[in-house]
């Protein structure tokens, strides 16, 4: 496919590879920040072809890992009702709540629906009007505006059997939230090439300059990431902390303004918790007072189902912090796998744990640490 | 969960700006998608697109950029490019 095929080729790799070997003279960590990102990674096996001390950590940015285990319970509490016709993207189904998952509710004969577009719900939902339609609209800036479109389309066509279980989460401040962890080893970013096409990156020149770290809007292909790590590498090398652009295809500065438009209209910035996280300031997005009679968290009772703590076991927090790897995880590949998974991680594909045991890097895993 | 992959737009239908449809071809595989975000796009045009929403067009000359750095890169590829042990 064209624009696909092109940023595979492995000789163009094996040049960038070659650049990058020839400018790196020092111990070098980043971070890429997207889960697709981290997928692409460990399936071309990127960071093994990498110069030996130049480390690739795993951002937070899978929001199918970062919903909190509350939002996942009140996911299950109404897909359970027999009144509701609960609407998903296919990667939450199998994502762990407290005592189950949504993939067992529509096993029990619950009426669980995996949509693609989040306007199928709202289709669904003029279908059926004696039933309740609520949509599960978790993700980043990416997803935000077709979330945000389905609401606004339903209250412009009075479709009063819609509405939707926000959990949706912000990357700049997730970044900001890593550079102030302790223990944060990350000396760079690749940030996330689709967040950025909706937002462009102009919120990122602060963050660059406040932690004196190189941030590189990157996009998904192996060769958009290598480019972005040899753009990292160089300003790392050279001392300068900027923002740049490798996804240029596809990111401009300013971004898609009439999709930021309706976002900001139909949304604003709330605190949210994160998965194994905890919660973030300003860090998710929450349905404006305008649009409140579209929020399943208002017209449904949820009380009873607060925050619960996390599985003890599960060190996905950790892995989404960039603090460990899936490998240094006791559970993993063991007591963990995509068809049991203690934690989100496991479950999305594009969950760093995941990733690790797809691509079978349990053993060579242990290698490709550090 | 933020995968969107580029496709090429076959053909539009509709004039509300909300709900302005296009056929997008994935490799051959149409997909309905939504345009309100990107008004002015046209049948040919390459977009991203994310969970039915078209959310950018893609620039074919930043496309090749990529390209013609790899040629700037090259000469350095002679030198110092073998493969790591």
């Amino acid at each position: 496919m064209k624009f696909v095929d092109e940023y595979r080729d492995s000789a163009a790799a094996e040049k960038l590879l070659g650049a990058i070997r020839g400018l790196v003279t020092r111990p070098w960590t980043i971070m890429e920040v997207c889960g697709g990102q981290t997928h692409a990674i460990l399936k071309y096996g990127i960071d093994e072809l990498l110069p030996a001390g130049v480390t690739l950590l795993h951002g937070p940015g899978c929001p199918v890992c970062v919903t909190p285990l509350e939002k996942i319970d009140r996911a299950v509490a109404l897909a359970s009702r027999p009144d509701v016709i609960f609407c998903s993207f296919g990667d939450m189904l199998r994502v762990p709540g407290t005592d189950r998952d949504l993939l067992s509710v529509k096993a029990a004969g619950g009426d669980v629906r995996i949509v693609y577009s989040p306007l199928d719900a709202l289709r669904i939902a003029a279908e059926n009007p004696a039933r309740q339609v609520v949509f599960f609209a978790v993700g980043f800036e990416t997803t935000a505006p077709g979330n945000a479109m389905a609401v606004y389309q339903a209250k412009r066509a009075d479709i009063r059997n819609f509405t939707v279980l926000v959990s949706h989460v912000l990357v700049p401040p997730a970044l900001e939230a890593v550079l102030g962890s302790p223990g944060c080893r990350v000396q760079g970013f690749l940030a996330a090439g689709h967040v950025c096409a909706v937002m462009g990156y102009t919120e990122y020149l602060p963050i660059a300059a406040r932690y004196h770290v190189p941030i590189v809007v990157t996009g998904f292909e192996p060769l958009d990431i290598l480019q972005g790590i040899h753009l990292c590498l160089k300003q790392l090398e050279q001392g300068r902390a900027e923002v740049e652009n490798q996804y240029s295809r596809v990111v401009s500065e300013q971004g898609n303004r009439p999709a930021q438009a309706l976002v900001a209209e139909v949304f604003q910035v709330v605190n949210r918790a994160w998965r194994g996280i905890g919660e973030i300031p300003r860090s998710g997005l929450g349905l404006t007072e305008s649009f409140a009679a579209f929020d399943a968290e208002r017209r449904f009772d949820l009380s009873a189902v607060g925050p619960r703590p996390e599985p003890a076991e599960c060190i996905a927090g950790l892995v989404l912090q960039g603090l460990q790897k899936p490998p240094e995880c006791e559970a993993f590949g063991g007591r963990c796998t995509p068809e049991h998974p203690l934690g989100a991680t496991m479950v999305s594909p594009e969950g760093a744990c995941a990733a690790y045991y797809r691509h079978r890097r349990i053993a060579a895993g242990q290698g490709s640490v550090r | 969960m933020c995968l969107a992959v580029p496709g090429r737009i076959t053909s539009i239908t509709g004039d509300d700006p909300w709900t302005r449809t296009a056929k997008v071809s994935f490799g051959g595989v149409l997909v309905d998608v939504n345009l309100a975000y990107l008004p002015d796009v046209k049948v040919d045009d390459y977009v991203i697109v994310h969970a039915g929403f078209a959310l950018s067009q893609i620039d074919e000359a930043e496309a090749a950029l990529i390209f013609e750095e790899l040629s700037r890169l090259a000469p350095d590829l002679e030198e110092g490019g073998e493969p790591a042990a």
